[in-house]
């Protein structure tokens, strides 16, 4: 006998101690998937037959079972399940998870029951619990239909036991091996001239001639249709002709919707009420033939409620499918895909007012839908509702997948007058999905998370981590919807063994070299501050793409998201500036966009960091310098009057000289800003424009660019000077010690090294690291640190912890970035700029 | 760091006698942070000078196992090598060590003659407060001369440097002199490179035995040297027999310093104007009492206090039965635990531990935690928050909380010019992104009641001004009857026909 059970069911073996439902169980499934309330009274009481411990005992079945079907895992019960009143509570958990529950009776002899039990010497209670168990079991056996279970299969002998098959059997809505490439079609409500176009542009060829239609895509495409084919229209016989031709040639899937559904209860005559559109189709398919009548209903009946397709990564239903009842197969998940949720009330119209499902919607699943006209497809939270009202004058959507693009047609005249109008939104609103992303969920980001971006590995945000960020972001970050990205934190070479030096280019190209890089680019670093620039073409285009208002044309922050000027007319005049170079350079054009990215260091650094200068470094030079000038003369009179100082003299004038090093060192990173005149960026990443995130390119292509645009005219945008070597050029690599030798000896910060790629080859190799010069790391270990005793113990260092932080940044910074560009929803975004943020928290050495 | 002792009492060399260290020789002492070194640059008859040179190891101060963390010792670019503190304090104490006992062996009667002594430091930290070197070395007979260190001539507009260039004259013994010095210079410095426990406490009453008692300033003096631990401080009067050991007398927390327990440099120490601002303490406590006395009207038993920081309202609630639920909700992890401590959260009975939780969250972000509340009390918050950041706080609390009563404090900017010491144009906190006058409050107020479906209105706290009000404005917003108490649906795509079911 063949036992067919759908792949994901909750499987209740009914029956008496002893009929054999544990040996059937371990034959049949695997361990991992029986529940026996024997071994769960085991697991609570140390003994499975302590009948105490029973109503414990099956809390944990209960748990452990809905545990399994939550995860989309079939789970067998293995219990007596004699009474309802035990099987009930598993019908219920179940519905809960949308799953089907299926009996399997074992109603053997009694006889049977009692002889194995003989033989097994913990099973030693009375004949009376087997007659009884067997007469719960007869007294109920004949509702188990009615009790909720889909499925009843009945076994009378050890003979038929013996002789079970097990069948899994897919859901029907199981299209998880089919990825497409997919167009998926909104409701079409009879309007066969506008479809018949839409598959035109979509590339469909189409041969209306012969009995049959065919319809096919050169390149293989499939049509999907999300349900309510019929109705109101025009011509739903034949949308239903080209439906039928695409699916039964395997060229095409439709799901079923609420007015398909209607229709086949008025073709079967049912009673059902004739509005909606009924009448016209009724009245179309009147006159077509009885077979193609009888054709169309066995079509429209058979026809599932929701499909998954491609791994899991795309649902259709009609009226959209919340996560938990992706590939399910209960009533109510029907229930669900066919009219959506209502909040139970009506609105002016008399038309029930919908719960949007989309709004709490987080899966990782493109659901695409329709059932609820629109007057544009717009992406929210992952989702897509193609019905944009084509019978009611609006137009026809297909959603082509895995591309993500829309392609429209309009309608060619309005074949049914709504009953709400079909208003389109005013021009400048904000998407739905920027409205709701007016306001993030704390939810999404507070405690442990796990992120997982495209590049490298895993990143787990700790919960102290995440609670600093909150903060940071709560009380200092810009809008959310600018923060499209946070830069990430670099590390330096390692620590130099050359006399006099901490950091030196030769460790960093031996580095890369023995990385396995073939070529460098090596950039001047820029003393000021970190800056992202986020630049839209004006204003509007900023509100149309980021979502924000009155927030101006865009934005410079800081590495930690917080609007980088106080003044906020500097802030203008400079993206003024900037945007007026993108216009000179021709960017705009060229990358066909109206906003960029550009990750850039601001200076001076003076107009950022002025309370850290005049609180510390100022301090900390006024301060030395006076005490060491003082100590100086001093030494020397006593010297003078012939005291014995020893070494003291030298050792306070090279102090003294120390000081005033730092003091020049410092000071060539200030200047005073009276205007945006003397406000200098060096952009040195592209980072993104529409469509693109640009790592991708080489630093190379960055950097020309870039140069390009600092050649555009506007003093204020600074090219950065920087060279590419071949690492296995010994003459290049010494060339660029030189090169940074004179940079630094002038006052430079440094350089940063960076492979060719924007994204290194392997995931483990820093995508930058930084040489800083001997003079600018006073400002970082201090006046005196070249000091010889002082150097010595600061070479210790360990640069493991900054590397690991700086590789799982940049990860989650280009992340956050496709993430943007892909148009998903900003908590994506805002998960991986928050990521940053909380990984910033952790402690490191804040001088490397 | 650097000290100059002179004396111009001939034999003017006495002073080596007096200090132990004979003028013709440089010595040099071993300190767990360092080295010392002493030695004469001037020993005349007329005149001697002796100079104490502490050299402060840098790398040790971030790295070296003894260092006591947190503020500036976590930095490498640090005035501790070169500005007088604690350091010079116990570089004295070890070094002079004799000398500051008053005993003098050889002679005994030169150690208790006071001499013409001037003593000088050429970078002694004086933050802001320009009286305080003045009032603390006056009292003490000594005529003062202070030059501001310029930050940088570069950059003048960089303003001054925090340290002065000092130098005390007096005629006095050496032991007094170095026993003031000894415990006045981290006093100007308020800051102390170890950790300060009961015995600082003792070394206080040690060095200043016989002066400290007659300074004007003790108070002040007693505070700072003991880094504003107010029980160590107290006992410290008390046993000066200054003050009466009257627990009555209000005591800022023990918590409100419990992040000043490591001594640093304190750079974020209150400044005058805050003082000044916050001097009428009785503010907070009007305002305490109207917001109780509103909540107490409206009948609500849950009350979430959004911004709690450290406590201080809901400690007063807590105390009142009526409420049954109360959650203090705040971005600052660390106002959570000083809350948490004021609370005595461990030490609760379990029926009252469970009316209250404390609960960490951000303003802008949605929280589902918040809904459900009779009411929300957001006291001296919203001026904390970007103004372009208040959109979506409204939408967190009015449109998706919604509870039946808000309370929103803020400052009244009008009010501003009765206080003094803040420079016009200042705001009360260098945290407030903004402050409002009445009307733009009033604006505010009455545009969100309109937006979301509640009643406002405004009532003064706090002695009332009859040109500027009252220094804190506060709204009490009612949610209107039929207003729906749940958050209204997301955004929707059905702003076309209903599609027919």
């Amino acid at each position: 006998m063949k036992i067919t059970l759908p792949e994901l069911s909750l499987v209740v073996l009914v029956g008496a101690s002893g009929c054999g439902k544990s040996t059937f169980a371990r034959r049949h499934f695997r361990s991992t998937e029986v529940i026996s309330s024997d071994y769960c009274r085991g697991m609570v009481a140390d003994d499975e037959n302590d009948q105490s411990a029973t109503p414990d005992a099956f809390d944990i079945l209960h748990y452990i079972a809905g545990k399994r079907l939550k995860g989309g895992r079939l789970a067998v019960v293995d219990a007596t399940n004699v009474r309802p009143e035990d099987r009930k509570p598993l019908v219920q958990l179940a519905r809960e998870y949308h799953c089907l529950p299926v009996a399997i009776v074992f109603d053997l002899p009694e006889r049977v029951c009692r002889d194995r039990n003989a033989s097994r010497p913990d099973r030693d209670f009375g004949p009376h619990v087997i007659r009884n168990q067997i007469g719960s079991l007869h007294r109920s056996q004949r509702g188990l239909e009615r009790e909720g279970f889909r499925y009843v299969h009945r076994l009378y002998s050890v003979e038929e036991v013996d002789a079970v098959r097990i069948e899994r059997q897919p859901l029907w809505n199981n299209k998880k091996t089919d990825a497409g490439p997919f167009d998926i079609i909104g409701d079409v409500h009879g309007c066969f001239d506008e479809l018949r176009r839409l598959l035109d542009q979509l590339g469909y060829q189409l041969d209306t001639g012969g009995e049959t239609w065919r319809v096919a895509h050169p390149q293989g495409r499939k049509l999907v249709f999300v349900g309510d084919l019929v109705d109101r229209g025009p011509q739903t016989p034949d949308v239903l002709r080209l439906a039928m031709a695409a699916v039964n040639s395997g060229n095409g899937y439709c799901v079923v919707g609420n007015h398909d559904l209607k229709l086949v209860k008025a073709l079967r005559g049912r009673q059902v009420k004739i509005s909606h559109g009924l009448a016209e189709s009724l009245e179309q398919l009147g006159r077509e033939s009885e077979t193609f009548r009888a054709e169309a209903l066995k079509f429209l009946d058979g026809l599932v409620s929701h499909y998954v397709f491609d791994g899991g990564r795309l649902v259709v239903a009609h009226a959209g499918l919340r996560e938990e009842m992706h590939g399910r197969g209960s009533g109510q998940v029907r229930e669900f895909a066919l009219y959506g949720e209502t909040t139970g009330e009506t609105d002016e119209y008399g038309l029930p007012v919908r719960y949007n499902w989309a709004a709490d919607y987080r899966g990782r699943a493109v659901v695409a839908y329709g059932h609820t006209p629109t007057p544009r497809a717009e992406w929210f939270n992952n989702t897509i509702c193609l019905d944009t009202g084509c019978v009611f004058g609006g137009a026809l959507t297909a959603l082509r997948y895995p591309e993500r693009e829309l392609v429209t047609t309009p309608a060619l005249k309005t074949y049914y007058e709504p009953l709400r109008p079909l208003e389109p939104a005013p021009t400048g609103a904000l998407s739905m999905q920027q409205q709701m992303d007016e306001m993030l969920d704390l939810a999404d980001f507070s405690g442990k998370h796990i992120l997982h971006p495209r590049l490298g590995h895993a990143v787990t945000v700790r919960p102290e981590n995440a609670a600093a960020a909150l903060e940071v972001m709560t009380r200092f970050a810009a809008h959310p919807k600018w923060l499209v990205y946070l830069p990430p934190t670099m590390s330096p070479a390692e620590t130099s063994e050359l006399e006099g030096f901490l950091e030196h280019p030769r460790e960093a190209l031996d580095y890369y070299r023995q990385a396995g890089i073939e070529s460098v680019v090596c950039q001047e670093k820029h003393m000021g501050s970190r800056a992202v620039v986020v630049i839209a073409r004006d204003e509007a285009a900023a509100r149309t793409r980021f979502g924000v208002a009155n927030e101006g044309r865009g934005i410079v922050y800081t590495r930690t998201g917080r609007r980088f000027f106080n003044d906020a007319s500097l802030e203008r005049q400079l993206l003024e500036r900037l945007a007026e170079a993108l216009s000179t350079a021709g960017f705009w054009a060229e990358f066909d966009s109206d906003w960029f990215v550009l990750d850039c260091e601001l200076m001076p650094w003076s107009l950022k960091a002025r309370e850290l200068l005049t609180r510390q470094y100022a301090a900390v030079g006024a301060a030395s310098r006076a005490m060491l000038r003082e100590a100086h003369d001093l030494i020397a009179a006593a010297a003078g009057r012939g005291v014995e100082v020893g070494t003291l003299h030298d050792e306070y004038a090279e102090r003294q000289r120390d000081a005033q090093r730092f003091t020049d060192a410092y000071r060539r990173y200030c200047w005073s800003v009276a205007s945006i005149e003397d406000v200098r960026l060096a952009p040195f990443h592209l980072l993104a424009s529409e469509g693109k995130v640009h790592a991708d390119q080489t630093h190379a292509w960055h950097m020309e660019q870039l140069h390009r645009l600092a050649a555009a005219g506007s003093p204020v945008v600074l090219a950065t000077e920087c060279r590419v070597v071949d690492l296995a050029d010994a003459a290049a690599c010494r060339s660029l010690e030189d090169w940074w030798l004179g940079l630094t000896q002038e006052g430079g910060e440094g350089i940063v090294i960076k492979p060719l790629a924007f994204i290194p080859e392997h995931r483990n190799i820093q995508p930058a690291v930084k040489c800083r010069g001997r003079e600018y790391l006073r400002i970082i270990y201090g006046p005196e640190y070249t000091d010889g005793r002082h150097l010595a113990r600061l070479r210790k260092r360990s640069l493991g912890g900054k590397r690991a932080l700086a590789l799982r940044e940049f990860a989650l910074g280009l992340e956050a970035l496709e993430r943007f560009v892909a148009r998903e929803p900003l908590r994506r975004v805002h998960e991986c700029v928050f990521g940053v943020l909380a990984l910033e928290s952790e402690p490191v050495d804040p001088r490397l | 760091m650097l000290l100059t002792l002179t004396n111009t009492q001939p034999p003017a060399t006495d002073l080596g006698f007096l200090l132990h260290k004979h003028p013709d020789r440089a010595q040099r002492y071993s300190l767990s942070f360092g080295a010392a070194h002493v030695f004469y640059p001037e020993a005349g008859e007329a005149r001697c000078t002796a100079c104490l040179l502490v050299d402060v190891d840098p790398v040790e101060l971030v790295r070296g196992k003894s260092r006591a963390g947190g503020g500036l010792l976590d930095q490498y670019v640090n005035d501790r090598p070169y500005a007088a503190s604690s350091f010079l304090s116990v570089a004295i104490g070890q070094v002079f060590s004799t000398a500051l006992t008053g005993r003098c062996a050889a002679r005994p009667e030169l150690a208790a003659q006071p001499l013409p002594l001037t003593a000088h430091l050429p970078v002694t930290p004086a933050r802001g407060d320009e009286d305080l070197v003045p009032a603390l070395f006056e009292p003490l007979g000594y005529e003062v001369e202070i030059a501001r260190l310029p930050l940088d001539k570069r950059f003048l507009d960089w303003g001054d440097s925090p340290y002065v260039s000092l130098t005390l004259s007096a005629t006095i013994t050496v032991k007094d002199l170095l026993s003031h010095l000894y415990v006045l210079l981290p006093v100007l410095d308020n800051a102390k490179h170890y950790w300060v426990g009961q015995d600082e406490l003792e070394k206080l009453l040690r060095h200043g035995a016989d002066w400290l008692a007659h300074h004007p300033d003790k108070g002040r003096i007693t505070r700072r040297y003991l880094r504003h631990k107010w029980s160590l401080a107290r006992e410290a009067l008390a046993r000066l027999e200054i003050v009466e050991d009257d627990s009555s007398e209000t005591a800022p927390d023990e918590a409100d310093s419990a992040g000043d327990a490591v001594a640093a440099p304190d750079l974020t120490s209150i400044t005058a104007e805050e003082v000044a601002v916050e001097a009428p303490l009785s503010l907070n406590e009007a305002r305490i009492q109207t917001v109780m006395a509103e909540l107490a009207a409206a009948g609500v038993e849950t009350v979430v206090d959004l911004g709690c920081g450290d406590g201080k309202l809901l400690s007063r609630l807590i105390k009142e039965r009526r409420f049954t639920r109360l959650v203090g909700l705040d971005v600052s992890a660390r106002a959570l635990e000083i809350a948490a401590d004021r609370l005595r959260l461990d030490r609760l009975p379990p029926r009252l531990r469970e009316r209250i939780q404390l609960w960490h969250g951000g303003l802008t972000y949605r929280d589902a935690r918040i809904e459900g509340f009779d009411a929300a009390t957001v006291i001296e918050v919203i001026e904390h928050l970007d103004e372009n950041r208040l959109a979506t706080f409204e939408r967190v609390l009015f449109q998706c909380a919604r509870p039946r009563l808000v309370i929103v404090t803020t400052p009244n900017v009008e009010y501003n010019v009765n206080y003094e010491f803040l420079p016009a144009g200042r705001l009360r906190h260098p945290d407030h992104r903004f402050e409002w006058t009445r009307a733009e409050f009033a604006s505010w107020g009455q545009r969100v009641a309109a937006a979301f479906g509640y009643a406002v209105r405004f009532v003064p706290v706090g002695e009332v001004d009859a040109t500027v009000g009252a220094p804190t404005q506060m709204a009490v917003f009612v949610r209107s009857e039929g207003s729906p108490s749940a958050p209204p649906p997301q955004p929707s795509p059905t702003r076309g026909e209903g599609g027919g079911a």
